[in-house]
């Protein structure tokens, strides 16, 4: 069982992020780490991989200025190897630009299954993973909630609004996992220590080998979201409950 | 001088920052409240840190430890050390001093220590003899097939959690220039040996939840296997295995320091007085700045010994500043961070008192500040003492 892992490294969350003036998108300059939405899909895919009493955990990623830190945290988890695209000429990619790169480092290896987050957490769209499937050609399965393999048949509980569908489908595959689909283990000093050594290859567009990719999508403006009003803090006197029920009715989930 | 750490450094401060911000915060509070780790939520972190990898971070890696460098190590302790004491000790470093352990003793006592499976506890101090460990009382009379153990020790630390305790009591006496003086061996004693009693000591003002205890040795029969290392040679055994972990308590004070500095930053840069922030009064902020250097100089005494330490030439002088400095700039941190919270900062409904009253004991245990001064003195002294 082989699986590529799409993981996105994005600017420290704790720091305010910038956006570029002229061409508003984030910056993403300084050290990245590891988009805490793709520890899910790393956990799934080692925990798919033990399972099945063997395979690899590729990891696929495409950030600037050949930046790893993010990387390495997935590979002391435990994954194998790493495919990182940097590109300077990639700056500002779109998702459908984004998901060429990530489909074309994704074919290099053999593979049975690729894993991705639903939407990362810095700049998204949620639209990226089902791009690549496209591209690759492949089904793909969103907001998986459950995933499990069984006789190379995909078997996936998927997040509804009222529950979840379960869903089967032939491998090759891709899958989108929720948070919360598994528990991520934390980087062991063992595993940090490996990692070190764990092959990344480092690769531009020209070895990428996709023809020239351009990107189609401007960002023409950009406003502030509006603030998050301060929520209502209920005193519990004794009444609180009827409070809580007339809250609820309000906004009709009962 | 290179003052950088290298990745793999940091990715362990990540990982041992994330670890103790998810599983042993949100129980502090709990903690503090019952003087006591349910023994559940102590099995649990254990069990945690075992599937983490984080356990016995302190030991070889070829026994199951986490085989860091001492930097790394000191990294991990700063990180623990930033968490409640009665919680992070749970994610255990045992003592070093097991190495010593033959193959034999290895597979009792070394090996399912590393492993969580068995617990540890040392025992040094008496009600008579404190920082002058040479003039225990605890004795181990040989007989044949073994030692018969009598005395008391107390204070010691998690004997209540503990399997087995590596012991310190005098086998014998030497001369020495200043006279005689006792000869020191350690023991492995597990617990339940029969003449052997564990007492709860009293409550502490210090690491609620984490307790000390006395124990009592009366005609206590331990076999010829349990003698740790050679007869005689406990200190020099503590002095040779001791290495990095003598920083331990130097680089826990650093990481609780920066805690609490950042705590008392966020209430100077929000609490408002006389129409601004507290921190933009002279008599804050620039309390807080020299907070800040302290805490930077103690990190830096800490990592620096480490790094000597790797290198080989950390000497007792080097680890005695850190132990020292830390410490005591803790005490100073969480005093005036009291002052910076001002009421609030004495309520036990914030953490802030909690820390002021962690931070005393780390002045006393593990060689007192002035045991510290001490070391530091006459090592400063001894070579012009030959010139004159
Ligand atoms: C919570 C707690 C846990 C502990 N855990 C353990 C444990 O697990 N195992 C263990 O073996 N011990 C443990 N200890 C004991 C600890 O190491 C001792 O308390 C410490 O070494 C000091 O000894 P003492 O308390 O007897 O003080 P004393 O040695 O009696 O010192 C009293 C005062 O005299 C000063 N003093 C002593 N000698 C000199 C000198 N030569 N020059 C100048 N001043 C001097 C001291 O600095 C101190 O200020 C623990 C202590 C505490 C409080």
């Amino acid at each position: 069982m082989n699986i590529a892992v799409c993981v996105k490294q994005i600017p420290d969350q704790s720091v305010p992020g910038k956006l570029d003036p002229g061409t508003h998108n984030l910056v993403r300059d300084g050290k990245l780490i590891l988009d805490d939405s793709d520890s899910y899909g790393v956990e799934m895919a080692l925990q798919l991989v033990d399972r099945a009493g063997g395979g690899e955990v590729t990891l696929i990623s495409m950030a600037p200025n050949g930046e790893v830190s993010g990387i390495r945290t997935a590979l002391a988890m435990g994954a194998d190897r790493a495919v990182l695209v940097s590109d300077p000429s990639l700056a500002g990619s779109d998702a459908l630009t984004t998901a060429k790169v990530l489909a074309a480092a994704i074919r290099r290896n053999p593979f049975d299954l690729v894993m991705a987050a639903t939407e990362s957490t810095d700049g998204y769209t949620g639209t990226v993973p089902v791009q690549v499937a496209e591209i690759l050609d492949i089904p793909s399965v969103s907001f998986a909630k459950k995933v499990e393999i069984e006789n190379g048949i995909l078997k996936v509980q998927r997040q509804t609004e009222s529950g979840y569908d379960e869903v089967e489908c032939p491998l090759p595959a891709l899958v989108t996992v929720t948070a919360g689909v598994v528990e991520p283990r934390y980087p062991s000093f063992k595993g940090i220590m490996a990692a070190k050594s764990k092959p990344v290859d480092v690769l531009d567009v020209a070895a990428l080998g996709t023809g020239p990719l351009t990107t189609s999508q401007e960002i023409v403006s950009v406003r502030a979201a509006e603030e998050r009003a301060s929520g209502t803090v209920v005193v519990d006197e004794g009444d609180a409950f009827r409070q809580v029920v007339e809250f609820l009715e309000a906004i009709k989930v009962i | 001088m290179d003052f950088g750490l290298t990745d793999e450094h940091h990715a362990i401060v990540d990982s041992v920052r994330t670890f103790v911000e998810r599983e042993l915060y949100p129980f502090e509070d709990e903690v503090e409240r019952l003087d006591e780790v349910p023994a559940d939520l102590a099995n649990a972190i254990r069990a945690k840190a075992i599937s983490a990898g984080i356990y016995a971070a302190n030991m070889p890696a070829d026994i199951g430890g986490g085989g860091l460098d001492a930097v790394g190590l000191a990294l991990v302790e700063r990180e623990l050390g930033r968490a409640s004491y009665a919680l992070q000790m749970l994610v255990a470093r045992p003592s070093n001093i097991l190495c010593a352990c033959n193959e034999e003793q290895a597979s009792k006592y070394l090996l399912p220590t590393v492993l969580g499976e068995r617990h540890d506890c040392l025992a040094m101090t008496e009600p008579g003899a404190g920082s002058d460990v040479r003039s225990m009382r605890t004795r181990a009379v040989h007989v044949d097939g073994g030692w018969v153990i009598n005395g008391t020790k107390h204070f010691i630390s998690h004997a209540d959690m503990a399997d087995f305790v590596v012991l310190f009591a005098v086998t014998g006496t030497e001369d020495s220039p200043r006279g005689p003086r006792n000869l020191i061996s350690a023991f492995l004693v597990d617990m339940g040996t029969p003449g052997f009693t564990l007492n709860r000591g009293a409550s502490c003002v210090s690491h609620r939840g984490y307790h000390q205890c006395e124990l009592v040795f009366d005609d206590c029969h331990v076999g010829d296997d349990q003698l740790l290392g050679q007869e005689g040679r406990g200190l020099e055994l503590m002095d040779q295995w001791l290495g990095a972990s003598r920083l331990t308590v130097a680089a826990n004070c650093v990481g609780r320091a920066q805690r609490v500095l950042d705590k008392a930053l966020d209430w100077s840069a929000a609490r408002e007085q006389f129409g601004q922030t507290i921190g933009k009064f002279q008599g804050i902020g620039f309390q807080l700045a020299d907070l800040a250097v302290a805490v930077e100089a103690a990190e830096l005494l800490t990592l620096r010994a480490a790094w000597r330490f790797e290198a080989g030439e950390m000497t007792a002088q080097d680890a005695a500043m850190a132990k020292l400095f830390a410490s005591e700039t803790l005490g100073r941190v969480t005093d005036t961070a009291i002052q910076v919270f001002g009421g609030t900062g004495l309520m036990s409904d914030a953490p802030i008192e909690r820390w002021w009253r962690d931070a005393r004991v780390e002045r006393i245990w593990d060689g007192t500040s002035e045991i510290q001064r001490l070391i530091i003195s006459r090592s400063l002294l001894r070579p012009r003492e030959y010139l004159a």
